[in-house]
């Protein structure tokens, strides 16, 4: 018979706000470590979802992003209801991540060169793109097109909002036509893929970027594994959908590991420096 | 129909007009037609994905003369899921690109059920272009549950082929008409479905995901779908409520099925007198007009708009307390 002390509980080796599990090797990571690690595995590089505030953070240049449209907020164009109310999901996932919306746009520098930035946050409702992210990478993309700064896009979203039906749907074709200006009048921009990046999202703007990067290990991909995996009726196979699968076909341009990002994009950016700046080629 | 109005007007009928049809001949679109006898969601659903329904084959070639089928997306192959090809309208030539379900088991299987690979939409593009370049308007038919998801489609960039094809519909510099005759699944259907006018036959459905996926993701049960169809308001009426498409074509009463031939001619009817008006603007126009179109949806609240923050006051003020 094994004797258990009733008073108090033997500590835990590992108590949870303190360690993470790396869901890939399975090595205990010390919290703190690992944001310094900018929420990269320090034993076998496992890139952790990040949050829009990070990545800003990681992006951006120290206290350059200005924040518009910050508090454009969703409203109920159905009256959607599923087990909650579509308000109750939103006020729900405001709570939790402290943004409006699935997206934060705004102007900022990334190594000294100014730019029109959105980046999305998967906590919020799965980062799904219903009127309010359609509405904001508009603008976003129509402001780079007035000021003639490159626009970057930082994609995780399952896709489309359910929430709101075939306005979600239109989304795509809005936020694709954006970028389509900005392509017609030769202003840069770069969409980055992180961990997720799918359906709607995947299949409108994040795939139309002139350069198109993505994180190592990120899930990119149309339709979800789960029914690709029932219309063949088999289990798919290790790696697919993986940003390194859709490197070897060839859509995204490079795979970036996350501390290499930022110069990254700004030698991108700087490569493709709007017209009438120096450095050009004379053509 | 909304802008396209002010630029081409809306009624050229009448025994003083100038002979042409009225563009909204046959059309429904005002959703005081239902008053009252509306068909539930899920009713349109399966109305939408009767097997016996007119497919894009079948009103191809009761609406155009002439149809010659143009096959391939020069870089793979052919896929059967889109047919695209040069026809007549009313004597005049138009580019015509849509997706084909079968009408049978066997006919859905060479088919895929209307799910087109990345080829298919690459191949539709090429059609686009091919539009623009001889100045010939674009008819699309949109007819399909859903872009195939299946593993060769990922490798071959599903996602891509539909983001492009999206991007090359907006800025396509001809008149595009699209009509939705059945199902208009998801992205899949966008992607094919960027037009100057959106026209859907009455018992039509266009939806973001299928009834049966969304059940699955926000119940976890897929016997939830009537639910589900309801919650999307994906039916004809409720999309001209939401302004994703801009009129109804009506159907035969029992449903588009049920007469093949009445389905069609009320299609031609619509198909001839919109684009008798598109033809008419300058494309400059109709590219800002459809950009417009779609920069429109979605609705948003926005408590502090055109407020202008202030800008932060200097330390030394803060200090100074000015």
């Amino acid at each position: 018979m094994r004797l258990r002390n009733p008073f108090g509980r033997k500590p835990k080796e590992f108590p949870s706000h303190l360690w993470t599990q790396c869901p890939n090797c399975g090595e205990m990571l010390f919290n703190k470590q690992l944001a310094r690690n900018q929420s990269v595995c320090t034993n076998c590089g496992h890139h952790f979802k990040l949050g829009a505030k990070e990545r800003l953070e990681l992006l951006a240049d120290a206290r350059s992003f200005t924040e518009t449209d910050a508090d454009m907020v969703s409203s109920d164009p159905l009256g959607f209801v599923d087990s909650k109310t579509y308000p109750d999901r939103i006020a729900a996932a405001q709570a939790k991540t402290g943004h409006k919306d699935a997206v934060l746009t705004g102007t900022a520098t990334i190594s000294d060169i100014p730019v029109v930035l959105a980046v999305m946050d998967f906590e919020f409702m799965g980062g799904s793109m219903g009127s309010v992210v359609g509405e904001k990478l508009t603008r976003a993309a129509e402001r780079a097109l007035a000021d003639r700064a490159p626009l970057v896009i930082v994609a995780a979203s399952g896709g489309a909002r359910m929430q709101e039906g075939t306005i979600a749907l239109m989304q795509l074709a809005k936020t694709v036509a954006a970028v389509t200006r900005l392509d017609e009048a030769g202003v840069p921009f770069v969409s980055v893929l992180t961990d997720p990046t799918t359906g709607g999202v995947l299949a409108s703007f994040a795939s139309l970027g002139d350069i198109v990067l993505a994180e190592p290990g990120a899930l990119i991909g149309f339709s979800g594994a789960r029914v690709t995996s029932e219309t063949i009726g088999e289990k798919l196979p290790k790696g697919f959908q993986r940003a390194e699968f859709l490197l070897d076909h060839g859509f995204v341009d490079q795979v970036v590991p996350r501390a290499q990002l930022k110069e990254r994009i700004a030698f991108f950016l700087g490569a493709f420096r709007v017209a009438g700046q120096d450095l050009r080629w004379s053509l | 129909m909304g802008m396209l109005e002010r630029i081409a007007g809306s009624r050229r009928a009448g025994p003083e007009g100038n002979g042409h049809l009225p563009v909204d001949a046959g059309l429904i679109t005002d959703t005081a037609a239902y008053a009252g006898e509306r068909p539930t969601a899920w009713q349109a659903v399966q109305t939408a994905r009767n097997i016996g329904r007119p497919h894009a084959l079948d009103v191809i070639s009761r609406v155009f003369d002439r149809f010659q089928e143009l096959h391939g997306d020069r870089g793979f192959r052919d896929d059967p899921a889109i047919v695209a090809g040069i026809a007549e309208l009313g004597g005049r030539p138009v580019v015509v690109v849509g997706q084909q379900k079968g009408a049978s088991t066997e006919e859905n299987i060479e088919r895929n059920f209307g799910m087109p690979y990345p080829e298919g939409y690459r191949k539709a593009i090429r059609c686009y272009r091919l539009a623009e370049k001889f100045h010939l308007p674009l008819v699309t038919l949109v007819d399909t549950p859903g872009a195939y998801p299946g593993p060769e489609a990922e490798e071959r960039g599903q996602a891509e082929a539909i983001a492009s094809s999206i991007q090359v519909m907006s800025r396509l510099a001809t008149p595009i008409v699209v009509v939705v005759l059945g199902e208009g699944g998801s992205g899949g259907a966008l992607a094919l479905g960027v037009g100057d006018v959106v026209l859907a036959l009455e018992n039509a459905i266009y939806s973001v995901i299928s009834p049966e996926g969304s059940a699955a993701i926000l119940w976890r049960s897929a016997a939830e779908a009537e639910r589900a169809a309801q919650a999307m308001k994906l039916a004809g009426p409720d999309l001209l409520e939401t302004g994703v498409v801009d009129a109804l074509i009506k159907e035969p009463a029992g449903g588009a099925h049920t007469d093949h031939d009445a389905t069609a001619a009320a299609i031609k009817t619509a198909l001839v007198a919109q684009l008798e008006r598109l033809v008419r603007v300058p494309v400059a126009d109709l590219l800002s007009l459809r950009y417009e179109r779609f920069r429109s949806f979605g609705t948003v609240v926005e408590p502090r708009a055109g407020e202008v923050a202030a800008p932060p006051r200097p330390w030394w003020r803060r200090v100074l307390g000015r």
